[in-house]
């Protein structure tokens, strides 16, 4: 119970925590200074976001389906908390270690796609649904290669749950033997997340916003809020897969090094948003398809062939 | 665990009950949704935890999204509503009621006849399921990997067209 409560505090204040980070980091790559009036170094930015998600009108277009409208911001929360379930954020320091934790992850990661395309389609707007229709899409093929990408991992492990993979990195960590994989899950972990360069489903410049156009107040709140926590998501991961989770020198605690790998990671993601201009639908798709699933499938064989050939 | 596995599959049973009788088919599969992930948690709870997390996976995550996708595509609007209200009356139910009235009556002789399996079966792991794949039911793989090889090819087939030319300038130079 005390692990599940440390858990969720902790996420949900990295959270909004990352809202402000990500302003102040993309300003100074963009050389200008970002939000720093309100508090030290501008850190009540936070609150003051919060506050306005909060006191903003609740607004619930009376074109769209009520019902689907309501719980479609709710699905993508619950199923980010959902999956950090099965992470190992030091020895002990795990909410359940399921035996089929990465596919846990896996399927958690599939039903977060419920909310884009229920979002979209409830709004009962072209914009939104044209969002909703790229984002199913997207998720659909960017999943199939995720669960593939890791299959090295599992390989190589021969478990499926994550504190066993992580104590199988004692002798190297997996980013080495598994670089392709883990290039891959990279990938397919941005366009899950949905976030730049891979933010189609949301794309400002071309659909308004996206699959949550019709969004105010709060509901609008959870999408970013969950949007955070699947960088976070992603990011821990993969450390846990391919970077050895809390594992480290001796003077920091396993907790710090998770920690601060993660924390790595999530600076990462900002900077590809900072960095990279978004592709064209189509040619996202293309890219998926054609290049980096045979490239995941081929990393797969490869892999397996060479196990087999070390075995015998 | 005896009242999980009964309280999912209740849910299981009214959720599949829901997506039969509802009107509006987004509403539908968000209910075949529900109906899914109880199997799943059946499936959790009788020992085969690789199983339920494929139920997840392959049904909820995949194959209800692509009929979403689908439905979405197609437009329905309030008229598709009255319509399936229209479609959905009481007399069509006469023959399904009837059949499972039939299987009604068997599950009912195999509980008297208390031929049931308990619920302390073996663990059933990802091993285990790899094994009996390759194993004794290889032609059951084989079989399905044909199905979806030529599911591919028509789809490839109805997918394919001539490269389309984007601008009007460039017309003359693709002939």
């Amino acid at each position: 119970m005390i692990i599940i409560g440390a858990v969720l505090g902790a996420l949900l204040t990295i959270a909004p925590g990352l809202i402000w980070l990500e302003r102040r980091m993309l300003a100074l790559w963009q050389d200008r200074y970002g939000p720093n009036r309100a508090g030290p170094f501008g850190l009540l930015v936070v609150l003051a976001d919060t506050i306005k998600l909060f006191f903003k009108e609740d607004w619930i277009p009376p074109f769209a389906d009520k019902f689907v409208f309501v719980i479609a911001p709710a699905i993508v929360a619950i199923t980010v908390l959902m999956s950090f379930v099965v992470v190992p954020f030091a020895p002990g320091i795990v909410v359940s270690d399921l035996n089929v934790g990465i596919l846990f992850f896996l399927a958690m990661s599939s039903m977060g796609a419920y909310s884009i395309i229920l979002g979209g389609w409830a709004s009962n707007n072209k914009y939104s649904l044209l969002g909703a229709m790229r984002g199913a899409a997207q998720l659909i093929s960017y999943e199939v290669f995720m669960g593939l990408s890791l299959m090295g991992v599992v390989l190589m492990s021969g478990s499926f749950s994550l504190n066993d993979i992580v104590e199988a990195q004692r002798g190297m960590w997996y980013v080495v033997p598994q670089f392709f994989g883990f290039l891959m899950f990279f990938i397919a972990g941005v366009a899950e997340t949905h976030r730049l360069p891979f933010d189609i489903p949301e794309a400002e410049s071309e659909l308004v916003a996206g699959f949550h156009s019709e969004y105010s107040g709060m509901k609008f709140g959870l999408f970013f809020v969950g949007e955070y926590l699947g960088i976070t998501l992603i990011s821990s991961v993969t450390v846990v897969l391919f970077f050895g989770g809390w594992l480290g020198p001796e003077f920091l605690p396993p907790v710090a090094w998770f920690a601060l790998k993660t924390f790595g990671f999530i600076i990462f993601f900002i900077l590809l948003r900072a960095s990279l201009p978004r592709p064209r639908y189509d040619q996202l798709m293309e890219f998926g398809w054609k290049i980096l699933f045979p490239l995941t499938l081929l990393n797969l064989v490869a892999t397996a062939t060479i196990l087999l050939w070390l075995e015998t | 665990m005896h009242l999980t596995f009964y309280v999912a599959s209740a849910i299981a049973v009214l959720s599949t009950i829901m997506v039969i009788t509802r009107y509006n088919l987004i509403h539908a599969l968000l209910y075949l949704v529900v109906s899914f992930l109880a199997i799943s948690i059946v499936f959790f709870v009788l020992g085969a935890p690789f199983v339920a997390a494929l139920e997840i996976i392959v049904y909820a995550g995949a194959i209800v999204v692509l009929i979403i996708f689908v439905i979405m595509m197609l437009n329905l609007k309030a008229e598709a509503v009255e319509q399936e209200r229209e479609w959905l009356t009481r007399k069509i139910f006469i023959g399904p009621a009837l059949l499972s009235v039939v299987l009604l009556a068997e599950l009912a002789y195999m509980i008297l006849q208390s031929r049931t399996t308990d619920f302390n079966a073996p663990m059933l792991d990802a091993k285990a399921v790899g094994l009996s794949l390759y194993g004794p039911y290889v032609i059951g793989v084989e079989l399905s990997g044909i199905l979806l090889m030529a599911g591919i090819v028509g789809a490839y087939h109805l997918g394919r067209q001539k490269k389309k030319v984007v601008h009007r300038f460039l017309e003359s130079t693709e002939e």
